[in-house]
């Protein structure tokens, strides 16, 4: 197998008394879309920012492009496109003007550049776009922006940072599609992401964070299958009544998880589960029979208490 | 490499620049005219008709004053309010550094780009003191690179101590505090000796008076208070440690 592109090994980041990260190994192969999955200080962003070599690991070896980034820095950086999580654009600018200045920045020569930005307005369907300046553009305009800007040295790793947070829905699924095809094109995609769907949909590989540290780590479906069974039987009770009925159902699934307004019943056959309760008497006010999700598995290894 | 990567950071500023100068132009170009009509040709009738003990009118005297102060204010505007938005109000630094550009390079083409416009307002500048007549062509042109470098010490230091501020409450302090009183009390308007004596060390160890006394002396061609030499001196010494500081605290500001 060819080397990886990132090799992390016991990588540690730390803040003064805070730590970020806390001794993490992972490592990223050539074209694939490998995803860090995590509630908010997990330690995702701070990963990302030693990855785009920015910031300085703390302990622990870490590896980009087949180099230290503490000596090679600006060498890794020419070949990495960088998104991150605010879209820090010029807004005083034009979006081609964006375009062409981060060009320069990795100093190519202005007819290299143009011909690039026109394939990049096409790709980030901003071509009508391209002389109007940024402010007024929308939440899903800028961000393709700023993907297309990060791509503006044809790199051949791409890191986003939960690239499609604040995002409505018909802009994250353009989006997607975007980066489904930068996939396609053979770039390889590191991106944090809090939404499951997101990872489900992307991620060949992803790893789970929590307090700095890897929980889990495998394909979406392996994650699944390790940490979950295969559906889940959601059932609903009268306001009041949950928290009793809830323990008659204690010991017929695998696991019984009690939420504030549900309980969730993994089993591998939610449909004989259901016929079972039936039949003991147990009658939920609605129910709904679905298979696992990747949302399982992380509110399970991640818990379920708010992170703020 | 590193004076070619701060040379596209220099470029950026420029192209910046292209589209936001009209902004600026009041500020930069206007102001001094402006300046040197009120003061310089108004109030120095005043000045002229008394009892003047300056050996020379009161524009001639003025002027060079004025080139330097101009620096000086144009400086710190383009290392104050620029830089805390690219630090943190439009975090345009932190999207430069995620390129092959560092902090060191960020740092020198920012005060490289300061040099360019300084150069461009001083000249300009130069220019409105010889059709005033405050000036000959020659030593009005010379006067410009002690301006340039008395623009640069300060975007030097006030670009490292913007790198630290939190919030823009510091910036309206250090004009406040800093740039105003300087331009009033380094010998732009008055010579110092009309200061109070004990005021008189004070006045010598501010930048802005080396800055005024160098343009002064080249442009009417006076004996100089101080030896020029420790005035250039006093100068490239803060252009080089504000520089160091701000490279220094621009690092700890953005490499996290």
């Amino acid at each position: 197998m060819a080397e990886p592109l990132v090799i992390a090994r016991d990588l540690h980041k730390s803040f003064g008394e805070l730590v970020a990260v806390a001794g993490i190994d992972f490592e990223v192969q050539r074209g694939e879309v490998f995803g860090f999955l995590g509630p908010n200080g997990a330690g995702k962003s701070s990963t990302m920012k030693m990855i785009g070599s920015v910031s300085p690991i703390s302990s622990g070896s870490l590896t980009v492009l087949g180099m230290d980034p503490a000596v090679d820095g600006p060498r890794i950086r020419a070949r990495l496109g960088v998104v991150p999580q605010d879209n820090n654009l010029d807004e005083e600018l034009t979006v081609y003007e964006n375009l062409l200045i981060y060009g320069r920045y990795y100093g190519l020569p202005k007819k290299v550049i143009n011909p690039r930005i026109d394939e990049l307005l096409a790709f980030a369907q901003l071509e009508e776009r391209r002389k109007s300046r940024v402010e007024p553009l929308s939440g899903g305009m800028k961000r393709r922006l700023t993907i297309a800007r990060g791509l503006i040295n044809t790199p051949e790793m791409m890191i986003l940072d939960e690239p499609t947070t604040g995002l409505d829905p018909q802009a994250r699924h353009l989006l997607w599609d975007r980066l489904y095809r930068l996939k396609q094109e053979g770039v390889t995609l590191i991106i944090t992401t809090h939404y499951m769907d997101e990872a489900e949909q992307l991620c060949d590989r992803l790893v789970i964070m929590d307090k700095g540290k890897i929980v889990a780590h495998g394909s979406p479906r392996q994650l699944i299958e390790q940490h979950s069974t295969r559906e889940v039987l959601e059932l609903r009770f009268a306001v009041g009544t949950q928290e009793a009925r809830a323990r008659e159902l204690e010991g017929r699934a695998v696991r019984t998880e009690i939420l504030p307004d549900r309980v969730l019943l993994y089993t591998n056959d939610a449909d004989v589960l259901f016929d079972e309760i039936h039949a003991a008497g147990i009658i939920p006010e609605s129910t709904v029979s679905r298979r696992a999700t990747l949302e399982d598995v992380f509110l399970h290894l991640t818990g379920r208490s708010l992170v703020d | 490499m590193a004076l070619a990567y701060s040379g596209r950071v220099l470029e950026a500023n420029a192209r910046v620049y292209r589209r936001t100068w009209r902004g600026s132009v009041m500020s930069t170009f206007l102001n001094p005219v402006l300046f040197l009509l009120a003061m310089g040709v108004g109030l120095g009738k005043l000045v002229d008709a008394g009892d003047s003990s300056l050996a020379v009118d009161y524009l001639t005297f003025l002027a060079p004053g004025l080139l330097a102060s101009t620096a000086m204010t144009t400086a710190a505007g383009d290392a104050s309010f620029p830089v805390m938005a690219g630090i943190k109000w439009r975090k345009s630094y932190e999207a430069i550094l995620a390129t092959p550009i560092g902090v060191g390079d960020l740092v020198a083409g920012h005060l490289g780009w300061i040099g360019v416009r300084l150069t461009f307002v001083t000249v300009v500048y130069g220019g409105v003191m010889i059709a005033f007549g405050a000036t000959s062509l020659v030593e009005g042109l010379l006067a410009v690179p002690p301006a340039v470098l008395t623009g640069l010490a300060f975007a030097a230091v006030v670009t490292a101590y913007t790198a630290r501020l939190k919030d823009e409450q510091g910036l309206s302090s250090l004009f406040r505090w800093g740039i105003t009183p300087l331009f009033l009390f380094s010998g732009t308007f008055f010579p110092i000796s009309q200061l109070p004596g004990w005021m008189h060390p004070v006045a010598y160890s501010t930048p802005l008076f080396h800055g005024v006394e160098l343009c002064r002396g080249i442009a009417l061609d006076l004996p100089a208070h101080v030896d020029p030499w420790i005035s250039v001196g006093y100068l490239v010494t803060m252009l080089l440690v504000g520089w160091f500081f701000a490279t220094r605290f621009m690092r700890g500001r953005l490499v996290k």
